[in-house]
């Protein structure tokens, strides 16, 4: 019976994939009702596969797919941090469609809302893939597929804002799929296997032996800078604002919240399952991610700084966050990976909520996102207002809050990280400062006291499930935020599977 | 001369780069995705380049008789080319339905002016 658990991985996947297919073919607004289904079995499926995997003894198993055994067939494998996050993108997922209904029934054309959920479904199904996958080629076509979707959810609203921006998160993403497509293909070649467990072995003999090396390098170096080119870290961050400040909230908040956190996890596993992080510190790529990753996180806040709309600051400090996490990686040392994982757990957490109820402002506001017209306008909507303050203060690092515990391991971790301490203080300082400066700014404006010109204007109602889920994403930030402890040793016991069982 | 033997590889790196420097470069949309196509052919020569043996056969294997796998070419990469040809197909697909669009709202194929139409219309 309980290994009948094992199969949920493969049933999460494909049951998302089909039903995105079985939703086009519903009528109206039923494809809804699949999309929260399939989101909440998912979620409850993760849950099932974490609980399995941390009473097993191993804690890690390899699922085979169809009927042949390791060098021939595909394989999918879960650990401790595999179902985690899967559980944390569902969760935000679902929280962020059910908040930004309302505005994705004004933003979508009634008649394009059911492939907003379509699209949605087949996001799910790539992202558990990009988690659970065994198998590089098989990583490959699924972050094709999470692209093509989220480019769809993007140009969902239809307007030509959002058409521009949807063709820039294209090309950008085309150019990172390229990089990875070509450094995978380099891999394939010169060790001959696509799994991950036959390609860690290879690897690990190939560079012992020294005479692959350079070729080896270049092909990490192709499939880290691919996969970073898609997640937005520091110079390839300028599509953000764009394609973050035009989409429907809900958009917004699952691209920046979930998606780009998916291809990062997909990263974390590559570097831990195929390359080895032993190999990876040895080709000197992780100093490149933290040089750029400590002046993404400077860039972005000053960039977010200067900007004047809210949906733009919001994206700005998405590149900060992610400049964070690959700052941790770029380190190397045990709690900065650590920091870096929980970072991707409370910045998914914070963003998302963050673009819901700036969706929530800019609709009090009279659909402006700009700061002159969203002054005061947290008193028309008190729910989005409060939302906004919580998840403000979790962006800047406030105790109890899920964003002040990465911050804190960083700054522990950086004591272990040698010569680049002096670095990772001062940015984290900086960054931290920058922070709070946009972030109260936006939160003084949209609470500035209620004058005579704008004080006639009539309250907005936030409708109830908006209300509920904003609800749910602050009681989850000040629950990661209050649980810190057992979230970062079963991080850190996962970090520890990642490394040493294969 | 080691480059010479292997040429399939050194046109797929040309035709990459050709394609790279088109999609990363050019101004209008349409170049950008005929760019990003000859990327992937370049791609695709590669792999394909790299499960071929010479006079070898191809990996079909008949109903009756001896095999012997030394006969037959690498399938892997074949199929690989072929899962690849499909997703670029659809990549493809959307970004030209992407251009169509914008080319009826806009009536430009040039990135900058749509954006100065955009900008426009804002004001």
């Amino acid at each position: 019976m309980m290994d009948f658990l094992m199969n949920f991985p493969f049933i999460t996947i494909v049951l998302s994939l089909f039903s995105a297919v079985v939703a086009f073919a519903f009528k109206g607004s039923r494809a809804r009702f699949v999309t929260y289904f399939l989101l909440l079995a998912g979620a409850v499926m993760s849950c099932f596969v974490l609980a399995y995997n941390l009473s097993s003894e191993t804690g890690y198993f390899v699922y085979r797919m169809g009927h042949y055994d390791a060098p021939i067939g595909n394989e999918i494998s879960a650990g401790l941090l595999e179902p985690f996050f899967v559980l944390i993108f569902e969760v935000v997922m679902l929280l962020s469609v059910l908040g930004g209904k309302r505005r994705i029934f004004s933003d979508i054309p009634e008649e394009k809302q059911k492939l907003f959920y379509v699209m949605i479904n087949l996001c799910h199904a790539a992202l558990a893939a990009l988690c659970y996958t065994n198998d590089i080629f098989t990583a490959y076509v699924f972050v094709e597929i999470c692209t093509i979707a989220s480019c769809s959810l993007l140009m969902a609203s239809d307007k030509g804002k959002s058409l521009i921006a949807a063709t820039r998160y294209m090309i950008f993403s085309l150019i990172g799929s390229g990089f990875l497509l070509i450094g995978i293909i380099l891999i394939y070649s010169i060790t001959g296997h696509l799994l991950f467990t036959n390609l860690y072995e290879a690897i690990t003999l190939l560079w012992r032996d020294g005479s692959y090396n350079f070729p080896l390098t270049v092909a990490i170096g192709l499939i880290v800078s691919g996969l970073c080119v898609k997640s937005g870290l520091f110079p390839f961050h300028f599509w953000m604002p764009d394609t973050y400040g035009t989409a429907t909230p809900a958009a917004s908040a699952i691209l920046s919240g979930v998606i780009s956190k998916g291809y990062i996890f997909l990263l974390f596993k590559i570097i831990f399952r195929v390359i080895g992080f032993d190999v990876f510190l040895a080709t000197g790529v992780q100093n490149i991610l933290f040089v750029f990753g400590i002046l993404g996180m400077v860039v972005g806040s000053v960039s977010a700084i200067r900007t004047k709309n809210i949906k733009f600051m919001i994206a700005f400090s998405s590149a900060a966050q992610i400049g964070y996490i690959y700052m941790g990686l770029g380190l190397g040392t045990r709690t900065a990976l650590v920091a870096s994982l929980f970072q991707i757990i409370s910045h998914s957490l914070t963003k998302s909520m963050l673009f819901i109820s700036a969706g929530g402002l800019c609709d009090a506001a009279g659909g402006k996102q700009d700061f002159a017209s969203l002054r005061s306008c947290a008193h028309k909507n008190k729910v989005a207002g409060a939302v906004f303050l919580a998840g403000a203060l979790s962006m800047v690092g406030v105790p109890i809050f899920a964003g002040f515990i990465p911050k804190l391991l960083f700054a522990a971790s950086a004591f272990e990280g040698g010569a680049k301490m002096f670095f990772v203080l001062i940015a984290l300082a900086v960054s931290t400062m920058l922070n709070v400066m946009y972030f109260m700014r936006t939160a003084l404006t949209v609470y500035y006291p209620l004058g005579a010109e704008n004080g006639a204007q009539a309250k907005t109602r936030a409708c109830a499930s908006f209300a509920v889920c904003t609800i749910v994403f602050i009681a989850l930030n000040i629950a990661v935020g209050l649980n810190s402890q057992p979230i970062s040793s079963l991080l850190e016991k996962g970090i520890e599977l990642f490394m040493n069982v294969r | 001369m080691n480059l010479l033997e292997n040429y399939e590889e050194l046109v797929a790196m040309i035709l990459f780069v050709i394609g790279f420097t088109m999609l990363v470069f050019s101004k209008n949309l349409l170049k950008k995705i005929i760019g990003l196509n000859i990327m992937d052919t370049g791609v695709y020569l590669f792999l394909a380049s790299m499960g071929y043996i010479k006079d070898a056969l191809t990996p079909i294997v008949p109903a009756e008789g001896e095999v012997n796998p030394m006969d037959y070419i690498n399938p892997i990469p074949s199929g690989l080319v072929l899962t690849g040809i499909v997703v670029s197909v659809s990549v493809s697909a959307l970004t030209l339905a992407l251009c169509v669009r914008l080319y009826k709202k806009y009536h430009t194929l040039d990135l900058d002016e749509m954006y100065m139409h955009m900008k426009k219309e804002e004001e």
